[in-house]
Formats: structure tokens, sequence, C-alpha cells
């Protein structure tokens, strides 16, 4: 099987460990498909920081994470989405150390400072968080 | 999953040899305060070598237990911080993990032993003035 060809994962969010199952299949496809071990530990403190923040603030959501290489590009696509209460500020949510349960606020805007692209859709129905690590091959 | 905490005399020696969730983070905090209150621990050196990810949680709840040691008046050093989880880190947001840290488990045994032997002068030397 080619590495195009490896079907997406589709991560049920329900309890702390799924968290873990995440980010471990975030850093699995990472490795497969020859991403070095910095940008390993980059997706994998990503998807675990996106992951926590479904749990802890929506109680439940899923992670997709997919392989979108093309002929020039490594390229991971992962999605983080729920159908929790919404961030009401983005822009809040999005600064260093703004948090709404005592955490260190940092989950958010250092996910953002870690990946090479990161889109954020919020409304009252839910989240959904898009992030993409690309590396020329 | 229970973190064993290894005794040696008065120091705590803590591995952790696997990816931990939150409640697993949460229940190690509280064993390793519990005990270092139990045992009056001189010091305590947590191994983080085996961590891959480091996350804001993480870092949270490595600072939090440091202070907490802090507090109860023991020494504490966290070792092994993995070279990329120590770049994501500083990548993420500057100062995330506060305690002091050290290469490797040996190295952290040495500086708590110097600190908790400073200690132990001054009050070596408060007992020959008595
Ligand atoms: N999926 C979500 N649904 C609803 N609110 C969210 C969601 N993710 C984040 N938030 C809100 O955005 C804030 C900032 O999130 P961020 O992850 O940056 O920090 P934190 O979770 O509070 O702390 P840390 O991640 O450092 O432990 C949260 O406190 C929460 O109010
Ligand atoms: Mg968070």
């Amino acid at each position: 099987m080619r590495m195009s060809e490896l079907p997406p994962a589709q991560i049920p969010l329900h309890e702390t460990a799924d968290v873990v199952t995440a980010r471990r299949a975030a850093r699995e496809l990472c490795e497969q498909l020859g991403f070095g071990k910095a940008d390993q530990t980059r997706l994998a403190t990503a998807v675990s920081e996106l992951t926590r923040n479904v749990i802890q603030y929506a109680n439940h959501g899923e992670c997709v994470i997919e392989n979108r290489s093309t002929a020039t590009h490594r390229c991971i696509w992962v999605q983080v989405r729920d159908q929790g209460a919404g961030i009401a500020n983005l822009e809040q949510a999005l600064t260093d150390g703004y948090s709404t349960s005592g955490g260190l606020g940092a989950g958010l805007p250092g996910t953002r400072r870690l990946v090479d692209q990161f889109h954020i859709e919020s409304t009252p129905q839910g989240t959904c968080i898009t992030i993409v690590l690309t590396k020329p091959l | 999953m229970k973190i064993p905490i290894l005794r040696l005399e008065r120091i705590l020696l803590v591995s952790i040899q696997v990816d931990l969730t939150d409640n697993d983070a949460m229940q190690f905090q509280s064993d390793l305060v519990e005990q270092v209150a139990e045992i009056e621990a001189l010091g305590v050196a947590i191994d983080i070598t085996a961590l891959d990810v480091v996350d804001s949680y993480m870092a949270r709840v490595i600072n939090d237990t440091a202070s907490m040691v802090r507090l109860l008046g023991a020494e504490s050093v966290i070792c092994g911080v993995q070279p990329f989880v120590a770049l994501t880190l500083v990548e993420m947001g500057r100062d995330l993990l506060g305690a002091d840290c050290a290469f490797n488990l040996g190295q952290g045994l040495e500086i708590l032993r110097t600190r908790i032997a400073t200690r132990g002068d001054t009050r070596l030397s408060e007992d020959e003035n008595v």
C-alpha cells in the first residue's frame, strides 16, 4: 500500500485517554511520512492541546488525521471538532495566558505557533479547528 | 496507572515511564506530595526522559508539583527533558516549564545532594554553637 492510500484516522474523543490515542496516531503518521523528530513532537503536542480542549470544554468530539501529501510535499491535515458551546471571543482565546479554567492559557496560541496552517471556526453550536503540517519532499 | 516512587534515604526518585493521561498525572502529583510530607523528604528528582510530549497541561502539572514540593521544604529537580520536547515548549511560549532541570537522573541527584548538603551545613553550624 502506498503512503497516500493510508485511510484517514478518525478518533472519537470522550475521555482523557483519547487525548493520548490521538496524539500517538498523529505522531505515527508523521513518522511514516518521513517528518523529522521535531515535527513529530510539534504535531503530537498540537493534537494533544486541541483534543484536550474538546474533552475539557465540550465533553466530546472527534479528531480526524489525514495524509494529504502531494507529488512535491509531505502534508498532514488534522481536524479537531466538537459540538460544544463554542468560544465566545476567539481573539481572547488565542491570546497567551487567557484561560477560563485556571490553565496556563497556552494551548491555542501555542498550537498556532507549532503548525504551518491554523484555522479556527467557532459558533454556539460547536468548534472546528484545522491544522496542517507540510514539508517539501 | 500508578507511578512507582523510589526512596533513597530521604530522597525520592520518580521515573515517569509511560504516556500519562491527565488523570494519571493528577494522581501522580498527589501521591508524590503525600509521600514527601510523610517521610519529610529532603529532595525529589523527577525523571521525564520517557515523555515525548509535554503539553501545556503536563507543563503545569510539573511546575505545580515542583512548587508544592518546595513549599513543603524539599528540593526538587526535573531530569531528562528531551531535546525536541524542549524545542516545542519554547516554540509554544517562553517559560512554560519553570522548574529546575538537569540532563539526567544522575546529575539531578548530584544537584539535590549539593543543595541538601548546603542546608545541612547550616544546621550543623547552628548545632555547634549550642
Ligand atoms: N473546543 C472548545 N470549546 C469551547 N471553548 C474552548 C475550546 N477550546 C478552547 N476553549 C476556550 O478557549 C480558552 C483558551 O484555550 P487554551 O487551550 O489556549 O487554554 P486553556 O485550555 O485554558 O489552558 P491550557 O491549554 O494552557 O491548559 C479556554 O480556556 C476555553 O475557554
Ligand atoms: Mg487548552
